[in-house]
C-alpha cells in the first residue's frame, strides 16, 4: 500500500533497502551462525548516513523522528532482524540523550551517534530486575566531583560494540523507583568490564553482554537530567523507542512472507506450484493482511509521535510494538509452516526469522507489559474525561 | 583535481536482445540502469575525489531523455555535477561518432566549468560492448589513454601511474596528464548511493545540450555521421537440448552412451 511518503522518506526506504538486499542478505546466515559482529555491514550503514535519521541536523543526524527510524529499521530487518539492532540499538542509547540530555551532553556525544562512528546501548535490566525494572539494585554514590558505579547490568543489546551506554543505577536505594538515575557511561572507564556473552536463540548477530561495575568512576557531568528521575528517563525512552523494535518486527515479517511465498510458486507438488493450492493461498493472505495492519498502526504511531506536540506517547508505541511483534510471530510460524521440510533447516532463511521475531514480543517491555500500559492509559483517559464532565 | 567520467545508460540485464528487423538493441519494456562497468569508473573517481580534498567529479552522458535517471544516480554515488549531451540528431550513432559527441561535451565541460586532468570510462558497455569509445574519446582530444587499467598506482601533480591488464600479465604505465583511462570491474568494489547523495541526486540541476549547444559538426554525429555500416547482427540461436541417454543404472547408462558415440563415429 501506498502511505505517502515524502521524497526524502523514499529515499530513505531505497538506501536502507539496497543495503539489506545487496549487503545483508549474503552475510546474515554467516554472522547467526558464528555470532560475530557485522563490522563490514556497519561500516556500509554508516557510509549510507543511515545511523542519524532521528537525529537533528544541528546534532549531525538528517533531522527526521521516530518514523525515519522505523523506515531504516524495517527495511533493514526484512534481511536480518539481528543486524538491524545495530542501528536500533544506537538509537535506544541516544534517545535518554536527546530528550533529557543537556547542551554539553548533546554536542558531545549525539554527532558521534548520528554519523554511527561509535555505538550506543542502553539497559535498565538486572538479574533482579526484569519488567519490575525499578526494583534495580546497581547504585550510583557522588563523591566529590564523580559518580561512583557498582553492580551488574544484564541483557545489554551493542553489548561490547557500542562505546556509548545509557544506564541506569539507584542514587537513593531507600527511595525505590524515585531514587534511580540515569548516565552516561564509556567504554573504556576503569571499572567498567563486559562479563558474559548471552548465547540466544535468535537476532544471534547482535551481541548482547552483562555489564559490570566495580567502582567505576564516571565525572558527575555524565548525569542524565537529574538524580531520581530515571524512571520517567526510560518511559518517556520507551514511548519513542518502541516503535523501533514494532518496526524490527514488521521487516521481520515481510521478509518471512516475501521468502516463503517466492518458495511456494517455485516449489511444484503434486504437478503443480504449492501456491496453487488454497491452504497456502489462505496462509498467505492471513500474512499479508496481517502485515499491512501492523504497517498501518506503526506508521500512524511513529508519525504522531514525530510530529510530536506531547509528552508521553505510552498508548500509541505500546500498540504499535504489540500488535506488530504479535504478527510477527504469527507470520514466521506459518512462514516456516509453508516451506514443509525445508522451512526448517538452518541453511534456508525461513527459521532464522522466526527465531530472530520471538524477541520482538519480550524486550523493551514483553507484550504482557504492554498491554497493561495500553489498558493503563485507556483508564486514565476515561477518568480524567470523566473528571472533566463534573 | 577536476575528473570527468563518461558513462551510459544500458538495459539492467545481461539478456540484451536485438531487432532483427533494424539490427539495433531492444530498448522498449527493459529496465535501464547505469553501465555496470561504468559503475567502477565513479567509484574510482569518487575514490581519488576523497583522496585528494578540493578534487570534484563531473559526469556526462550522451543519451535519450530518460539517461538523466542514470546521471541523478551518479550523483547519487558521490559525483558532484552532471552533464546531459541529449539531441534526436545524436540517434544511431556509432562508436566514432559517439565519441566524437562526447569529446565536445568535454570541451565544452572544461572551456565552461573547469579544464580536467583526468577522464574515466568503463572499459565496454554491456549492450554495445565494443570498448571503443574510452579510447575514441582520447584520440579526438588528443591526449594519452590506458585501457583495461585494474589499478590506479599514484596520481600525482601532472601525472598517473596505472595498472593495466593483459592477458599475460599486466602493465606499470604513467601518463602525463590530462589523461585517460578505461577501468575493468577488478578495480574497486563499487559503493551504495548513500541517503545524502540521493536527496543531492533529487535536488541537482543537470544541463541539458543539443548539438548546437556543443558546436558538434552535423556531418559527425549520429546515424549519418557513423562511418560503421552494420551489415547483418542477429540474436545467437538457442541451443538445442542435447540428446538423454536413460538407463536404470550408472553402467547401463554408460554402456549406453559408448554404443551411441560407436554409432555416431565420435569415438
Amino acid at each position: 500500500m501506498d502511505y505517502d511518503l515524502t521524497e526524502e522518506q523514499q529515499a530513505i526506504v531505497e538506501t536502507a533497502r539496497d543495503i539489506a538486499q545487496l549487503k545483508i542478505k549474503k552475510v546474515r546466515e554467516h554472522y547467526d551462525k558464528t555470532e560475530e559482529y557485522p563490522w563490514e555491514i556497519v561500516e556500509e550503514i554508516r557510509k549510507a548516513d543511515l545511523f542519524g535519521v532521528y537525529i537533528p541536523a544541528e546534532y549531525g543526524g538528517l533531522g527526521g523522528g521516530a518514523f525515519e527510524l522505523v523506515l531504516v529499521v524495517e527495511q533493514l530487518s526484512m534481511a536480518c532482524g539481528g543486524i538491524a539492532l545495530a542501528v536500533a540499538g544506537t538509537a535506544l542509547g541516544a534517545y535518554p540523550i536527546m530528550l533529557y540530555g543537556n547542551e554539553a551532553q548533546k554536542k558531545k556525544y549525539l554527532p558521534d551517534l548520528a554519523s554511527g562512528k561509535r555505538l550506543g546501548a542502553f539497559t535498565v535490566t538486572e538479574p533482579e530486575a526484569g519488567s519490575d525494572a525499578m526494583a534495580a539494585k546497581a547504585t550510583a554514590r557522588l563523591e566529590g566531583d564523580h559518580y561512583v558505579l557498582n553492580g551488574t547490568k544484564v541483557y545489554c543489546t551493542n553489548g561490547n560494540a557500542a562505546e556509548i551506554y545509557s544506564l541506569f543505577f539507584t542514587t537513593n536505594p531507600s527511595r525505590g523507583a524515585r531514587g534511580v538515575s540515569c548516565f552516561i557511561v564509556e567504554k573504556g572507564t576503569p571499572g567498567f568490564e563486559f562479563g558474559r556473552k548471552e548465547e540466544k536463540m535468535g537476532i544471534r548477530a547482535s551481541p548482547t553482554y552483562q555489564l559490570e561495575f566495580n567502582n567505576c568512576k564516571i565525572p558527575k557531568e555524565n548525569l542524565v537530567g537529574s538524580e531520581g528521575i530515571g524512571l520517567l528517563i526510560a518511559q518517556a525512552t520507551f514511548d519513542v523507542s518502541r516503535p523501533g523494535v514494532a518496526a524490527q518486527a514488521l521487516g521481520i515479517a515481510q521478509g518471512a512472507m516475501d521468502e516463503a511465498f517466492a518458495y511456494a510458486r517455485t516449489r511444484r507438488q503434486f504437478g503443480q506450484p504449492v501456491i496453487s493450492f488454497q491452504a497456502m493461498q489462505h496462509k498467505l493472505a492471513n500474512m499479508a493482511m496481517d502485515i499491512e495492519a501492523a504497517r498501518a498502526l506503526l506508521y500512524q504511531a511513529a508519525r504522531l509521535i514525530s510530529r510530536g506536540g506531547k509528552q508521553r506517547w505510552t498508548k500509541e508505541s505500546a500498540m504499535a510494538k504489540c500488535f506488530c511483534s504479535d504478527v510477527a510471530m504469527r507470520v514466521t510460524v506459518e512462514a516456516v509452516q509453508m516451506c514443509g521440510g525445508i522451512g526448517y533447516m538452518r541453511d534456508f532463511p525461513v527459521e532464522k526469522y522466526m527465531r530472530d521475531a520471538k524477541i520482538t514480543q519480550i524486550y523493551e517491555g514483553t507484550n504482557e507489559i504492554q498491554r497493561n500500559e495500553i489498558a493503563m492509559s485507556m483508564i486514565k483517559e476515561a477518568a480524567r474525561a470523566g473528571a472533566g464532565k463534573k | 583535481m577536476h575528473i570527468i567520467v563518461c558513462i551510459k545508460q544500458t538495459p539492467a540485464t545481461a539478456n540484451i536482445q536485438i531487432d532483427p528487423k533494424t539490427g539495433t538493441l531492444k530498448r522498449e519494456g527493459m529496465a535501464a540502469a547505469i553501465n555496470p562497468f561504468d559503475e567502477y569508473a565513479i567509484e574510482e573517481a569518487v575514490r581519488i575525489k576523497e583522496k585528494l580534498p578540493g578534487s570534484t567529479v563531473s559526469v556526462v552522458t550522451m543519451g535519450p531523455p530518460q539517461a538523466e535517471e542514470a546521471l541523478r544516480d551518479a550523483i547519487a554515488r558521490g559525483c558532484d555535477e552532471a552533464f546531459h549531451v541529449t539531441d534526436r540528431a545524436f540517434a544511431g550513432a556509432d562508436t566514432w561518432a559517439t565519441s566524437y559527441t562526447l569529446k565536445m561535451a568535454i570541451e565544452k565541460i572544461a572551456k565552461e566549468k573547469k579544464p580536467f586532468d583526468l577522464i574515466i570510462c568503463g572499459k565496454q558497455t554491456n549492450d554495445g560492448d565494443t570498448g571503443h569509445v574510452g579510447p575514441g574519446i582520447a584520440a579526438w582530444l588528443n591526449i594519452p589513454n590506458a585501457a583495461y587499467v585494474g589499478k590506479v598506482e599514484e596520481v600525482k601533480e601532472g601525472t598517473i601511474t596505472v595498472r593495466r591488464m593483459m592477458e599475460d600479465g599486466y602493465d606499470i604505465l604513467e601518463l602525463p596528464t590530462p589523461a585517460l583511462i578505461s577501468v575493468v570491474k577488478e578495480i574497486n568494489e563499487p559503493r551504495l548511493p548513500s541517503l545524502k547523495g540521493k536527496l543531492a541526486s533529487k535536488k541537482a540541476v543537470i544541463p541539458k545540450w543539443d548539438a548546437a549547444a556543443i558546436h558538434a559538426d552535423k556531418s559527425n554525429i549520429g546515424l549519418s555521421g557513423s562511418p560503421t555500416i552494420v551489415a547483418k547482427s542477429f540474436n545467437p540461436p538457442p541451443r538445442k537440448g542435447g540428446e538423454r541417454i536413460e538407463g536404470a543404472t550408472p553402467e547401463e547408462k554408460a554402456k549406453k552412451l559408448i554404443a551411441r558415440m560407436k554409432e555416431l563415429k565420435v569415438i
